[in-house]
């Protein structure tokens, strides 16, 4: 079992909520298409250089917006991605976050607000890209193994995107 | 001024849990899993990793709080002052020394964590599950710390706060009260 599931099938206790949490973030009522949030937990994982991560959710991305070019181009460099001036500002949050939570300005702020984010879209994202934070650590502090074949991640991608977080894991073929 | 607006009357977390109770619902549990749950690890050393993470993140409203339960647990405040100073020569036993030194490599990132710092854990008497818990419970830290200071939530300066916010996660534990937090509102001092 690669990746985080492994992990969770070791604690149980700790996984419940952990499969919850990343349900309800990325799968849950939220005013943040599936499909941003996921090139959000992408974008973050692939700044932390999470492999497992960055594959899997730029897979889950990748099915929900049915665009492969948006979920790379966003891994390379979110201003320059056909994403909305919205997102991209969200990004521009989200990646602040990453480098640590005292480095979001009034003034990221205040550009999301100009471009139209909502205060629950400025929450989401910047508690999607903290959690992401999380889960990238947990993944790599405890050596999990991420595998290189893509085509792994695109099973898991598309079963993701179809069946959600709470779905049992699928044996991988 | 926080990054959205949030009730000053629950300062930090609280007002972030509140303002998003769906999202809270599973942090909330698993924070009370791993620093309350059945462990190892005594509850004073699990508030001590998310008081030293916290610290490093730089996160005072984390840091002051979860050094605040510590302390509590502890019954004294020397162990966790000379942690945040230096863990290497904190009054902490071998092993939670060699626990605190991997939490400190989560912190920075978890590819920071070698084979031989978990080594070092093992040789001093480190189980798989402690070793499993203090990387998430570091990881876990690194959300909240993001989390409180990227909202910009309001972190009040009284001591008095923190220790009562100490009490209440030490005694009634990190799920949601039942109340609800009419009666734990923060008020700020009247000079």
């Amino acid at each position: 079992m690669p990746g985080i599931r492994g992990l969770m099938a070791y604690r149980p206790e700790t996984a419940l909520p952990l499969n919850h949490l990343v349900e309800v973030l990325l799968q849950g009522p939220s005013p943040l298409t599936k499909g941003e949030r996921e090139l959000i937990a992408t974008y973050v994982s692939s700044l932390n250089r999470c492999k497992f991560c960055a594959s899997t959710h730029g897979a889950v991305a990748r099915h929900h917006l049915n665009d492969a070019a948006v979920v790379q181009r966003v891994i390379e460099d979110p201003e320059a991605a056909e994403i909305s001036p919205k997102l991209k500002a969200l990004m521009r949050i989200a990646a602040r976050v990453q480098q640590g939570g005292r480095t979001v300005t009034d003034a990221d702020v205040a550009t999301a607000r100009a471009e139209g984010a909502t205060d629950v879209e400025i929450h989401d994202a910047v508690l999607i890209a903290a959690a992401f934070c999380m889960f990238n650590r947990y993944v790599d502090g405890l050596a999990t193994s991420a595998p290189d074949d893509p085509s792994i991640y695109d099973q898991i991608g598309s079963y993701r995107a179809a069946n959600g977080y709470l779905a049992p894991s699928k044996p991988l073929s | 001024m926080s990054h959205i607006p949030l009730p000053e009357s629950l300062p930090g977390i609280t007002g972030l849990l509140e303002y998003r109770q769906d999202t809270a619902k599973p942090i909330r549990e698993m924070t009370q899993a791993l620093l309350r749950g059945p462990s190892s690890l005594t509850q004073g050393e699990r508030e001590l990793i998310a008081a030293y993470v916290s610290h490093r993140n730089g996160c005072r409203f984390c840091t002051t709080a979860h050094t605040a339960a510590a302390d509590l647990l502890f019954g004294e405040r020397d162990t966790s002052r000379a942690v945040k100073g230096d863990p290497t020569c904190a009054p902490v036993s071998d092993k939670m020394r060699a626990l605190l030194a991997i939490a400190g490599k989560v912190q920075q990132s978890g590819r920071n964590v070698t084979a031989d710092d978990v080594e070092a854990a093992r040789v001093q008497g480190a189980t798989d599950v402690e070793i499993h818990d203090t990387v998430l419970i570091a990881a876990l830290f690194c959300l909240y710390n993001r989390y409180v200071d990227g909202m910009a939530a309001f972190t009040p300066d009284e001591p008095a706060f923190y220790e009562r916010l100490a009490d209440r996660i030490v005694n009634r534990g990190y799920n949601r009260l039942p109340e609800g937090y009419a009666n734990h509102q923060y008020a700020p001092p009247t000079s």
